[in-house]
């Protein structure tokens, strides 16, 4: 059994009266893509939150086991902070730096980690240039990495969706990470682009980063997770390989609101809608 | 009437409805208003014996001409919507198209640099001493303190309308350490000796004042900023005992230093503020393009993503703040020694406005635009003094104003990143006023 890189337990955030995540915990084993599932509202992208410091929750803990390092408290840690520990995201909503171009983009993340202050930027003094030349080469390989390098000098609005994506991916893998938390990277994205996500994803798994997937594309998780955990109301329902979880009861139930579908492994439920009924419209409709 | 008739007539009233609507027939509609409204402002006093006096003077009379002109010119240009715009600028657009990619020789720069270096160098020499003074007074240090605003405004995109505090902050030091405040100071010094320590005091009040409010964003940084910049001048306005209140202080000694005397001759310090501006400019530029400078485009566009990919955002923030008031403070040390008496009425409100005014209408985060800007801004009443009555200056400065930012929102020479940032938050991605992207708005 390998290391773990993160663990998380008992964690439980509140938003008033609202439990958003309720004694939440799992292992992400170091290395492995870890893929967090759940039906729209089930709490992921609050934990997804709660582990990148944007959230403070209320209880529970979340240690992070830096490869060669001393495991670490994440809570109370500013984003940059947790950052800085080696854990680094995007965003469900792509929040790139738009009017920068892809290689600024990426470079930012980069150079985040970097030492150069106003003065030593003013004087361009040896490290400063010696950080910036750095800067620029491992931009470089990470565009390339991630398949942008001929756009690297368009600006980052102007991108298609998929590349729009993957820049996030690079500009976080910039931040040299040793955890890489993904929320959603295929929402959006057409069949071709998630399969080029699929491989990226792989890609990253094997330089030995561990991946934390957020993901509503049951196809894309069951190719690339090594394992699975299900979000439901804000409680861990299901954890395991992609095998059980397709198999597990709970899990159907869950996705559908009821065990009358068989095909839940291959219904994405993604943007499934509640069925609604038409007596229950709003007056003002 | 025939019901055609009336059909006809109901459409032909809903089309012209319709017509008003349009946003291009509204803005002509305005501008021909505001054109009529300048020339009224602009025309003679009315009379009690005959009311309508002042509004047949402002209307008929030949210094209205011009504004109807402008008028017509301008409404017709919204109404073309755009076409002629696109039409006037083709040529330009069609040369810059030729000329991307082209790299200009090192000769022709170095030339061009030269001449540029001879204008700046020579021209002034030649100036009536008034205009040797506006160059200085009006121009010069309003340049100093806009390359320093640009930093906070244009490079981080915090909105700071207290800036002129600390141009007060550096002004009172120089008067302390020249020992011209009721409170002595240590040791007397020079002015041109102050420097570092005015400099000092301006970047120690920035990083007080920055610490605590640069949590704050957009809207509500700039109302604390806006009170802190009140607090400094009310007060230096009551500290009877410390600033001397409302008579402020007098007889600042000019700069001396390494031999060498300014006197009341507007062009020594002309050619100090040259090399100062100079130094400045060069310095901004290696930041703006550094590690420094695209974190504070980072933070500038989306704080939150900032955030997440490592950057310290208040680090930064507060860097900004500090690197924008110590200009600042410089300019203040300046303009104590070249007018030698400051007061409190030295430093309104009005100024910071006047500045931030100056960064926008040249262009936020570029440095040759603010340059510009604070240049052109400080040069223009000035020059309407001879032509325009003297109350109705700042009349045709404001409508210089509102037109810039109707035609030209992105100033004179904007930066590209500003520019395609305002472009994209017309699109709806993101939000060109610093405050980060509007939620939701990104996908």
């Amino acid at each position: 059994m390998s290391a773990a890189v993160l663990e998380v337990s008992d964690l439980t955030l509140r938003f008033g009266g609202l439990t958003s995540l309720d004694k939440v915990s799992l292992r992400h084993e170091r290395g492995e893509v870890l893929a967090v599932i759940g039906p729209n509202g089930a709490g992921k992208t609050s934990l997804f939150n709660c582990l990148t410091g944007v959230y403070t929750p209320q209880e529970g803990t979340v240690t992070f086991h830096p490869d060669g390092g001393t495991d670490t408290a994440v809570l109370g840690r500013k984003p940059f902070q947790v950052n800085k520990l080696g854990i680094a995201r995007t965003f469900q909503n792509i929040r790139l730096f738009n009017a920068l171009t892809a290689v600024e983009n990426v470079k930012i993340g980069i150079e985040s980690h970097q030492k150069t202050g106003p003065i030593g930027a003013m004087l361009r003094l040896p490290r400063t240039r010696r950080e910036e030349r750095a800067s620029d080469d491992e931009a470089f390989r990470l565009l390339e990495f991630v398949g942008l390098k001929a756009r690297a000098n368009q600006v980052a609005a102007s991108l298609p969706y998929g590349d729009q994506r993957r820049l996030e991916i690079a500009r976080a893998l910039g931040t040299k990470p040793q955890l890489l938390c993904l929320d959603e990277p295929a929402a959006g994205t057409n069949p071709a682009e998630k399969r080029q996500l699929e491989t990226l994803i792989r890609d990253i798994s094997e330089t030995g980063v561990s991946v934390l997937l957020i993901e509503h594309d049951m196809k894309l998780v069951m190719s690339v997770a090594a394992n699975v955990v299900v979000l439901n109301f804000g409680q861990v329902i299901a954890a395991g390989t992609p095998q059980q979880i397709q198999r597990d009861p709970k899990v159907v139930e869950a996705y559908l609101g009821g065990g009358e579908s068989d095909d839940a492994a291959t219904t994405p439920p993604a943007k499934k809608v509640p069925p609604r009924k038409t007596s229950l419209k709003k007056p003002e409709d | 009437m025939t019901t055609v008739d009336a059909v006809q007539r109901g459409s032909t009233w809903s089309g012209v409805q319709r017509w008003a609507r349009r946003d291009e027939v509204r803005r002509a509609a305005c501008l021909v208003a505001l054109m009529v409204t300048i020339a009224v402002i602009t025309g003679p006093d009315g009379s009690q014996n005959s009311p309508y006096s002042g509004l047949r003077g402002s209307l008929l009379s030949r210094h209205a001409i011009p504004f109807y002109v402008l008028a017509v010119i301008l409404a017709a240009t919204s109404l073309a919507g755009g076409r002629w715009t696109t039409a006037a600028t083709a040529p330009v657009r069609a040369l810059r198209q030729r000329t991307t990619g082209i790299v200009i020789p090192k000769p022709v720069k170095l030339v061009a640099l030269a001449l540029l270096a001879v204008l700046v160098l020579y021209y002034p020499t030649t100036l009536a001493p008034f205009w040797q003074t506006v160059l200085v007074d009006q121009m010069g240090i309003y340049v100093l303190l806009a390359v320093g605003l640009n930093v906070v405004v244009g490079f981080a995109g915090l909105l700071d309308l207290g800036y002129i505090a600390f141009f007060a902050i550096g002004a009172y030091t120089t008067a302390y350490f020249t020992d011209k405040l009721p409170v002595h100071p240590p040791f007397t010094l020079n002015p041109f000796f102050v420097f570092p320590i005015a400099v000092g005091a301006a970047l120690l009040a920035g990083v007080i004042l920055g610490g605590p409010t640069l949590r704050l964003r957009g809207d509500y940084l700039a109302i604390v900023t806006l009170g802190f910049g009140e607090i400094v001048r009310i007060t230096a306005v009551n500290s009877d005992a410390i600033t001397n209140g409302p008579q402020g202080a007098f007889g600042i000694p000019h700069f001396s230093a390494f031999g060498y005397h300014w006197t009341l001759d507007s062009l020594p310090y002309y050619y100090l503020l040259l090399v100062v501006v100079a130094l400045v400019v060069f310095f901004f530029r290696r930041l703006d393009d550094s590690r420094v400078g695209r974190a504070w485009a980072a933070i500038r566009e989306d704080e939150v993503a900032a955030a997440a990919t490592g950057i310290p955002t208040l680090k930064f923030k507060l860097m900004a703040f500090a690197i924008g008031a110590s200009t600042s403070g410089f300019a203040g040390v300046i303009y104590a020694s070249k007018v030698g008496f400051i007061n409190p009425d030295n430093f309104p409100l009005l100024l910071s406005i006047l500045v931030l005014t100056m960064v926008i209408f040249g262009g936020m985060g570029s440095i040759y635009g603010v340059i510009l800007g604070a240049a052109v801004l400080g040069w223009l009443p000035n020059y309407l003094r001879d032509y325009v009555p003297a109350q109705d200056r700042f009349i045709y400065f404001g409508a210089l104003l509102i037109v810039m930012m109707i035609f030209r929102p992105q100033g004179l020479l904007p930066s590209r990143r500003r520019s395609r940032e305002l472009r994209l938050s017309e699109l709806g991605i993101g939000g060109a006023d610093g405050t980060g992207p509007i939620p939701g708005s990104t996908q």
